[in-house]
């Protein structure tokens, strides 16, 4: 236990060890039903596909878990233009970016996955190097950059400053994943809801439990955005105070030495 | 049924992912929280 850590639990300075507040518990809460109501439509009360059968059902995991990683990763360069192109560089906004950034990645990785058991019941193979997969995957190893320049030395503006610039330049991707299915021949299908024709071809019921699925994932989404953000503010305050300590510490090593120098 | 396996498997793998990833946040938030002063918690 730390000096900072056991001052403040002796004195009972810190009284709400939490990273929680009244609107993010209902919030989780609002997750968890929005979460259960995905898995009774989604496994439940959703017919199966003319063509895929019941592996249509991945349907609501796979597009929901992409659709919230492209959000986070626009909210990850919404918050890099903030903080570079504002007066005030507040470092709320890195730590938005930051924390969206991680949550985006967690959500591709997801992606890839059962979008690999997908490929498995209707491709036959868990992974193909086309183009879809490809760009995707692409998408998440740079974002798996972005993260480990995040975590490079430095202060805390060097590192809101170094990231922002990835995060404004990472974001470009995402228009290049969305359209490569037209772009270049493609095994993935296109479209279905977000396509050029603003057509939507799919049975009511497998839209309203796609619907669902979003808005479940995008409440998950904001729980943990708010719950990574606090982390992250918590974290940057101990290392400020950790880094002062030190100072103070190093100075007072020094005074007897000067003290006694000043006697001599 | 081999479609089953593969369904329920992704279903239960993404609740996990996420469950364990809340349940990080949650954990480290609170690790943190006992070392910092209430007034520096602007969520309160």
């Amino acid at each position: 236990m730390t000096t900072t850590e056991s001052k403040l639990e002796t004195t009972g300075v810190s009284t709400s060890a939490t990273t929680g507040s009244r609107g993010s518990r209902i919030l989780g809460i609002a997750t968890i039903i929005a979460m259960g109501w995905l898995v009774a439509f989604g496994l439940g009360f959703s017919p199966e596909d003319r063509d895929q059968r019941e592996a249509v059902r991945l349907l609501y995991v796979h597009v929901p878990t992409i659709w919230i990683a492209y959000l986070a990763f626009v909210v990850t360069a919404i918050g890099s233009a903030m903080y570079l192109f504002t007066k005030k560089k507040s470092l709320g906004w890195d730590r938005l970016a930051g924390a969206s950034a991680e949550i985006g990645t967690i959500f591709v990785a997801v992606t890839l996955v059962v979008g690999a058991l997908w490929g498995r019941l209707t491709w036959g193979v868990f992974w193909q190097w086309d183009a879809r997969l490809t760009t995707t995957a692409l998408l998440f190893v740079t974002y798996i950059g972005y993260l480990a320049v995040r975590q490079l030395g430095g202060t805390h503006e060097q590192r809101a400053r170094r990231s922002a610039v990835i995060g404004l330049l990472a974001v470009l991707e995402i228009p290049l994943v969305h359209w490569s299915v037209r772009l270049w021949r493609s095994l993935h299908q296109e479209a279905t809801v977000l396509g050029t024709d603003a057509d939507v071809n799919m049975d009511g019921l497998m839209l309203f439990s796609l619907f669902v699925g979003v808005v479940a994932f995008t409440l998950l989404y904001v729980w943990l955005l708010m719950h990574r953000t606090r982390g992250m503010a918590m974290e940057d305050y101990l290392d400020d105070r950790g880094l002062d300590e030190a100072l103070e510490a190093r100075r007072a090593e020094g005074e007897p030495a000067a003290r006694a120098e000043g006697a001599n | 049924m081999e479609d089953a396996g593969f369904i329920f498997g992704s279903y239960l793998l993404t609740f996990a992912t996420v469950a364990l990833v809340a349940w990080r946040y949650v954990r480290s938030g609170r690790r943190l929280a006992r070392r910092v002063p209430d007034e520096e918690k602007y969520w309160l």
